[in-house]
This record gives structure tokens, C-alpha cells and sequence, in this order.
């Protein structure tokens, strides 16, 4: 999908707008500006070394041109020329006052002609100055038609043309109708019975009025229905500080090139995603995560674009900008869930689909039921009738009941980290009766520290840690750097060791502070034949907690042992109570032994967890679940558990910031807490709550309204809808259906 | 004239279910070529019938002209495809449909209506 920028047409010819980049001197000038020229269909081409952009004209395709510097050894983007959503929101406020003011002059004036029709202030009709007085009603009626529901008339016409009905159509016939009849009388008063004689100018008007005020009111609603968007759009900083030739220079934020080097001062937004290259500081990225607490960043940390800088000025470089930041991603991505329907709703589009022309249906089956059926005056009856069926059918109220909510819902959902990819997804994760959590990563922290630390008599816990991270240091295992890792956090520096050996899947050994120092398990040390009687208490209480135990020894004698195990998230306890809180059975699969599986499991309360599955037998559990007759959401980081999230019914990649691959799942947790799971339901399930109680809201009125306005309570109650009330009840009901979706925006899962 | 009345409502009906759903079909503005504008007003896309190739790029440049916020949205639902129309501004959608059928393209209200038939590659 791309989006082009326009400036100048002229028979085909269009004006696009690149970013160049890995341009290092003014002879990739040249050659930009050649490879460009030279394009079939080029008329000029002109890259600005300074702005790092080129301005091309002619009849070809802008993403051909970006292959073409791309094939002259540059890069080259499109630059977005997004209509800005202030400019967007000035174009709608300009059309909402349009509207007020039809609503008002069209009010004012059926107002006028009620308060005249009522106050007989006209002479007689069959009069010729009765006749000349209420024609020129008329015609102030038909400016009404024409100024406040022209667009009503030509819509209709052209759908009608195009063998479409919609509102438009309905409401077109609806006041048409009532302008024909009363225009006729007008001229031709002695061919109406006394008794039918009724002219419904004011009707007309008033009808316009009101349709033009439900039309301002639902506008208004729907503005806020997109607040989520826009409040992802106002975290996008519009400069960037960058560091050009020794200066720091602010250039707006699409000049920003790849690579380039960006000062982040404290309190300012982080302009594109990158690493830091200098400094370091606390960054806040709740808006994007969900994450309340400032993330600690330092140099080689990534910094994501839209996050805040709290506390000290760094410099990064940057590597991914315009469509490519993680914000741009995320924006794309809700937008393009919002405007995407959950199977709940197609059926409000089928009916959408053929609604109007079965309206038009029933229209003439109660003129028909009036005539043969009715009482004197006939034409009245039917007239009334007709025209109040027209008018109180709406199409906008069904066709609205779903989207709407699904926009706030969607909305909603990202405010909390989570991003869901489309209706189906959202609908789904309402539905959901069993949730598949992967171990490692998800509800797990998802890298091994050192849990325990027991020095034999005589050493402290900083000597045998400094021991074991310098004998460490030589080794790349996960393990390893876990003990490396405990060391510099509590300071400890590394001493040399020489002879360093390891032997694998056993530990390692070294000359350590003239020591010979052995680091293993249990089998490396009888195979070394050490004693470690002293420590196999510890040793069974640890492993049986599902901790690692590496045994360490010193010439032969055992001094001390370390745990070591993957510590669970804080939160994820709290997250599984409250699946569980939402009756869904949680179940743990994992790779890992039986012990370390069910330490973990009982920790945080799952139902039920599966030890040693193998990575692809994940997916045959999910179906196995399935095949139980449970809807299953898989939570994995989204690579591992690829083949496992795509066959749940809900797949959710869990994941910290930019790390997550936010394409590959159906739900993406941007905070790498299981808290997002259970947002996701919560959302999801008041979410399709909202669009049940919209299409049951939609529906109903439909079909209790339809009927009483054909005057089917006439023969039981004498009581008929005024067509005025009818354009009343239409107004309302879809501005009812907006105001409910935004009842969501103050859900709090 | 009690049944000259009726057999007129009963030629209105049967006109409005031929004009709104037999003849409907035959008769939808087509467009064939892998760049199509459509211009979006007055509650219809014009054309409304679209005819691609499938497997090959395919730009459709929708030039909004109604106002009313119906219009803002293009979905193809099936296609996991939308975008955002701005007023009186082209917005061009490049997508590459890789399988023939038949997908419809809506607004967000499913009242402007069209379809695009992907068509197996002649050429391929």
C-alpha cells in the first residue's frame, strides 16, 4: 500500500517528493539526479543535497523511482504528504458549522411555516391570494430542500442512477414526496376533498432540520471515537536535534536520514527509533507499552521513537525512520484494525446491503394498505404514512453499530500496549475459554540470573561470585553470562584466570588465584572426584525449587554452589488470577524438565502445564485443545511459538518495546507482562458487549419503528407517527449508537 | 380507479425489486486496467466494478469528493486492506491481489458499495 504526494497534475504527469539517503557528497548528486532524468517517463528531476531529497516530475510510478536510486546504490523513500490530522480536523469542524447552520435556517424557516399554518395568517388556499401566498411557501420550502438537503436530492439521483438506494434516497423521496403533494394542492386546490386539503411544507423543512442537526451531533461523537489515533499521533515530535558536521542543527523530522546522530535532551520526545551511542538516561515508554516505570537505558540500549526522555541527555543514531519507527507501525496497525469487522458485524452489512431498497418496498405497501384499507381523507392517511416510514428508517444506525465500536475498542486496547491486528481478533479474544502460555520469556523474565549463592565456610558470597564470573568470562554459555552478569551488578570486578578448559555439558575449569577451580554440575564433580556432601542439602532443595545448581570446587575441595533459574515476572502471578477471575483455564507448555516446570507452575496457579514439549509439538497441543472443543489463545514471543500462535484461535506475541515482531501475531502485548492478556478479554469482551447492545439498539429500532410509523397501532390506539417525529427518532438513533462506543473510551479493564 | 391505483403500486414495487436487485447486476460501471480512478461522492463509487488481473499491481486512486464522514473510509474487508480518504485530495491504494475471486470494497457504514473481480492471469 503506499500513498503518493501530489502536487502538479497535468495529463498523467505528477510531482513526487524522496528522501535520499546514503548521499555523502555532492557527486551522489549527480548521479541521483541522472539515474532519475534517465527514467522512461521522467521530465525533470532535482535532488537537494542539503535537504537530502530529490523533486521529480513526470509520468511514472513513485515506487519504480525508488527502485531506481535504490538500483544506483542509494536509498530512497516516498515522503508521505499525510494530510495532517489538524488539517483533517479543521475540514471536519468546517462541515460540522455547515451543517449547524443548515440545521438552523432550515429549523427557523419550517418553524415559520408551522407557526403561519397554525396561526391561519394566510388567506384561504382556494382563494387566489390564499393560492399565491402558500405558493410562495412553497417555494421558500423548496430552498430549504435545495440549501439544507440538496446533497439528500443529488445523492439519491445518482445512486438511484447507479441502481443503489441509501439514507440519502430515503430521505430524498421521503420530504420530496411531501413537497410534490403539498405543491399541488397549492395549485390545484379544488381537485383535493376539503378534508385532505393539508399542505406539509413545514414538515419538509423541519425534517431537513433535524436530519442536518443528527448528522452535526453524530460527526461530533465520531470525532472523539478517534481520539486513540490522535493521541498516537500527537507523541510523534515534529524536529529532531541532529548532529550535522560537528553542530547540532533541528531539522524537521522527515529530513532525518538513517544513521544520522540525534541529541535527546531531558524532558524532550525521542524523534526516531535508534541506539544509544552516548550517555544514558531513564525513558518513559508508557505510551507505547502500557509500561508505567521509566525504562533504564544505556549505551547499545534501543530507544523507540514517541518515548519520553526523562532524566539525562544522550546521543543515539538512528536506524529506523518515517513508516519504518515503531510508532508508525503501531499507528498503521490500529488504524487498520479499526477499520476492519468482526464476523459479529457482517451481518448488519449484509441487511445494510439491502435495506433501503426493502424500505422503498414497504413504502408502498402501506400507501397501498392505507388506500384500500384506510379511512377518509385516504390521501392523508397514506401520505402520513408513507412519508413517516421514509423518514424514521435508518440504515446509518445499523451500518454504524459495529465499526463504531470497533474503532473505540481497538482504540481503547492500544492505550493499554495492546495491539490488536483486526476485528476477527478482537471478536475472538472475547470468546476465549482457554489461554496456552508458553514458559520462557512469557511468563518468565526469559533470561537466567543467579538465584542463590552459597559459599562453602570461610568465604564470603562476594569471593565465590568474583570466582566464578572471572572463570566464567571465558564462556559464551547462557549460564554463564547469568553468573558474569550477578557480578557486575553488585560490583564485583574479574580477576585473570590462565589454563581455562571447559568441557561440555560437564562445566569448566582454570587456574584461578593459584588454585586449581573447577565450575559444574554434580557429575563434573564426582567425575573430579570432589566431595560435595557438605552441600547436597542445599543442592536438592535448590534443584527441586527448579533452580540450576552449578557446584564449584578449589583444589579439590568443594567450596560453595550457585543457583541459578529464570525468575518469574513479577506480575505474572496476579495476571493468571486474573484469567482465572474471567473463568478462563490457564496452561503452561514448556521444553523444560518436569521440576523446573512445576516449581513455576505452582509459583503463579496455572491449571494445568505440560513439561519437555518440543517447539513443534506446541501447535498439536493448541489443536488438541481445540479439538476439546475449547477456543484457545496461545501467548509465546512470537517467533519460537510462530507455528503454535497461528493455529490458536487467538495468537498473542508477548514482547518488550520494538523487540516484538508485530506482524506475526493476531494480538501484540507491547509491555512483556501476561497483564496484557487479560486486558485483551476485558477489552475485547466489553467491546462486543458494546456492538451487541448497538445492533440489538440498531436492529430493534428498525423493526418497532418501521411498523409503527405504516400505522399499525392506527386500528388498536387511533395513534399515528407525526413524519416529524419520525425525522426526530431517525436523528437520534445513530447518534445514540456513537454515543454508546463512547461510552468505551472510559472502560478500564 | 381503486384498481388502477393498486396495479400502479404494484408496477412501483415490482420496478423498485427490478432496478434495485435483477437489474443491478448487469449494470454496474466496470473498469478494467492496473490504474483505476474512482471517484467517491454521492454515496456510490464510480466505477463500482473493478476488473484486475490477479498477481499483478494494482493502483486504484480514489478521489473523494463527498464530504459526509461515510466516506472517509475504504475497507476491503476480505483483503485485510482500508485507508483513510482525505477530501478533494487523490489517495492512491497500490495492492497486489494474489487470488482470483470476487472482494468487495465498502465504507465504513457498508453503504457505498463496490467490487473487485481479480481475474486469473491471462498471462501467466
Amino acid at each position: 500500500m503506499s500513498k503518493s504526494t501530489e502536487h502538479v497534475e497535468k495529463s498523467g504527469s505528477k510531482t513526487y517528493r524522496l528522501n535520499v539517503t546514503d548521499m555523502s557528497c555532492a557527486g551522489c548528486v549527480e548521479t541521483v539526479e541522472k539515474t532519475l532524468r534517465n527514467m522512461p517517463g521522467v521530465s525533470e528531476a532535482d535532488v537537494n543535497f542539503a535537504e537530502r531529497t530529490a523533486t521529480v516530475t513526470g509520468d511514472v510510478s513513485p515506487q519504480a523511482l525508488v527502485e531506481a536510486v535504490g538500483g544506483a546504490g542509494y536509498s530512497a523513500s516516498l515522503m508521505e504528504d499525510e494530510v495532517s490530522e489538524a488539517e483533517k480536523e479543521n475540514a471536519e469542524f468546517e462541515h460540522y458549522r455547515k451543517l449547524l447552520k443548515q440545521t438552523i435556517v432550515s429549523g427557523v424557516i419550517g418553524v415559520i411555516i408551522f407557526a403561519v399554518g397554525m396561526l391561519n395568517l394566510l388567506p384561504d388556499i382556494l382563494t387566489l391570494p390564499g393560492q399565491i401566498s402558500w405558493g410562495a411557501v412553497s417555494l421558500l420550502t423548496l430552498f430549504v430542500l435545495a440549501y439544507g438537503g440538496g446533497r439528500f436530492f443529488t445523492g439519491a439521483l445518482k445512486s438511484f442512477k447507479n441502481h443503489n438506494a441509501n439514507m440519502d434516497t430515503l430521505i430524498a423521496v421521503g420530504t420530496g414526496v411531501a413537497w410534490v403533494y403539498s405543491t399541488y394542492v397549492v395549485l390545484f386546490p379544488g381537485t383535493v376533498a376539503e378534508i385532505a386539503r393539508h399542505v406539509y411544507f413545514e414538515t419538509a423543512a423541519i425534517i431537513i432540520a433535524f436530519i442536518n442537526l443528527g448528522s452535526a451531533l453524530e460527526m461530533r461523537a465520531r470525532g472523539k471515537t478517534s481520539q486513540a489515533i490522535k493521541r498516537l499521533i500527537g507523541l510523534q515530535p515534529k524536529t529532531a536535534r541532529v548532529v550535522r558536521g560537528g553542530n547540532e542543527v533541528d531539522i524537521p523530522i522527515e529530513r532525518v536520514a538513517l544513521n544520522d546522530v540525534i541529541r535527546v535532551r531531558p524532558g524532550e520526545k525521542i524523534p526516531v527509533d535508534g541506539e544509544i551511542t552516548e550517555g544514558s538516561s531513564h525513558v518513559d515508554e508508557s505510551m507505547l507499552t502500557g509500561e508505567p516505570i521509566p525504562v533504564e537505558k544505556n549505551e547499545g540500549d534501543e530507544v523507540v521513537g514517541g518515548s519520553i526522555n526523562k532524566s539525562g541527555s544522550f546521543l543515539f543514531k538512528a536506524t529506523r525512520i518515517g513508516k519504518e519507527t515503531a510508532l508508525a507501525r503501531i499507528i498503521d496497525m490500529v488504524r487498520k484494525a479499526q477499520n476492519s469487522k468482526p464476523a459479529i458485524g457482517r451481518l448488519a452489512d449484509r441487511v445494510a446491503g439491502v435495506f433501503v431498497p426493502s424500505v422503498l418496498l414497504i413504502a408502498v405497501f402501506t400507501m397501498l394498505v392505507w388506500f384500500n384499507f384506510g379511512p377518509i381523507p385516504k390521501i392523508t392517511y397514506m401520505l402520513v404514512t408513507t412519508m413517516a416510514v421514509l423518514i424514521i428508517a435508518c440504515p446509518c444506525a445499523l451500518g454504524l453499530a459495529t465499526p463504531i465500536s470497533v474503532m473505540v475498542g481497538v482504540g481503547k486496547a492500544a492505550e493499554y500496549g495492546v495491539l490488536i491486528r483486526n476485528g476477527d481478533a478482537l471478536q475472538q479474544a472475547g470468546q476465549l475459554t482457554s489461554v496456552v502460555l508458553d514458559k520462557t520469556g512469557t511468563i518468565t523474565e526469559g533470561r537466567p540470573v543467579v538465584t542463590a549463592l552459597e559459599p562453602a565456610p570461610g568465604l564470603s558470597e562476594g569471593d565465590l561470585l568474583t570466582m566464578a564470573a572471572s572463570m566464567e568470562s571465558n564462556s559464551e554459555h547462557p549460564l554463564a553470562q547469568a553468573i558474569v552478569e550477578a557480578a557486575k551488578e553488585k560490583g564485583h570486578g574479574l580477576k585473570p584466570v590462565e589454563s581455562f578448559e571447559a568441557v561440555s555439558g560437564h562445566g569448566v575449569k582454570a587456574v584461578y588465584d593459584g588454585g586449581n577451580v573447577l565450575l559444574g554440575n554434580r557429575r563434573f564433580m564426582n567425575d573430579n572426584d570432589v566431595d560435595v556432601e557438605q552441600g547436597l542439602a542445599r543442592y536438592e532443595e535448590l534443584s527441586g525449587s527448579g533452580q540450576t545448581v552449578i557446584f564449584s570446587a578449589r583444589d579439590g575441595i568443594f567450596s560453595g554452589l550457585l543457583g541459578i533459574s529464570d525468575p518469574v515476572k513479577a506480575d505474572s502471578k496476579e495476571a493468571v488470577r486474573r484469567l482465572h477471575d474471567l473463568g478462563i483455564k490457564v496452561i503452561m507448555l514448556t521444553g523444560d524438565n518436569r521440576v523446573t516446570a512445576e516449581a513455576v507452575a505452582n509459583e503463579v496457579g496455572v491449571d494445568e502445564f505440560i513439561a519437555e514439549v518440543l517447539p513443534e509439538d506446541k501447535a498439536k497441543e493448541v489443536a488438541r485443545l481445540q479439538s476439546s472443543g475449547q477456543t484457545v489463545g496461545m501467548v509465546g514471543d512470537g517467533i519460537n511459538d510462530a507455528p503454535a500462535l497461528a493455529g490458536a484461535d487467538v495468537g498473542f506475541a508477548i514482547g518488550t518495546g520494538t523487540d516484538v515482531a508485530i506482524e506475526s501475531a493476531d494480538i501484540t502485548l507491547m509491555r512483556g507482562s501476561l497483564h496484557g492478556v487479560a486486558d485483551a478479554v476485558h477489552i475485547s469482551r466489553a467491546t462486543l458487549r458494546n456492538i451487541k447492545e448497538n445492533l440489538f439498539g440498531a436492529f430493534g429500532y428498525n423493526t418497532l419503528a418501521i411498523p409503527i410509523a405504516a400505522g399499525v397501532l392506527f386500528p388498536f390506539t387511533g395513534i399515528l407517527l407525526s413524519p416529524v417525529i419520525a425525522g426526530a427518532a431517525m436523528a437520534l438513533s445513530s447518534v445514540t449508537v456513537v454515543t454508546n462506543a463512547n461510552r468505551l473510551r472510559w472502560f478500564k479493564p | 380507479m381503486n384498481i388502477a391505483v393498486n396495479i400502479l403500486g404494484l408496477i412501483l414495487g415490482a420496478f423498485i425489486v427490478w432496478w434495485f436487485w435483477i437489474a443491478k447486476s448487469r449494470s454496474r460501471a466496470r473498469a478494467e486496467g492496473s490504474s483505476i480512478d474512482i471517484i467517491v461522492d454521492s454515496g456510490v463509487y464510480e466505477p463500482s466494478e473493478i476488473h484486475a488481473p490477479a498477481g499483478k499491481p494494482l493502483t486504484l486512486r480514489f478521489i473523494r469528493k463527498d464530504e459526509s464522514p461515510c466516506a472517509e473510509k475504504v475497507i476491503f474487508n476480505s483483503m485485510d486492506v482500508s485507508a483513510d480518504l482525505p477530501v478533494g485530495k487523490p489517495y492512491e491504494l497500490t495492492i497486489t491481489p494474489e487470488k482470483p475471486g470476487e472482494y468487495e470494497f465498502t465504507c465504513q457504514m457498508a453503504m457505498y458499495r463496490g467490487k473487485l473481480i481479480v481475474e486469473p492471469d491471462a498471462d501467466a
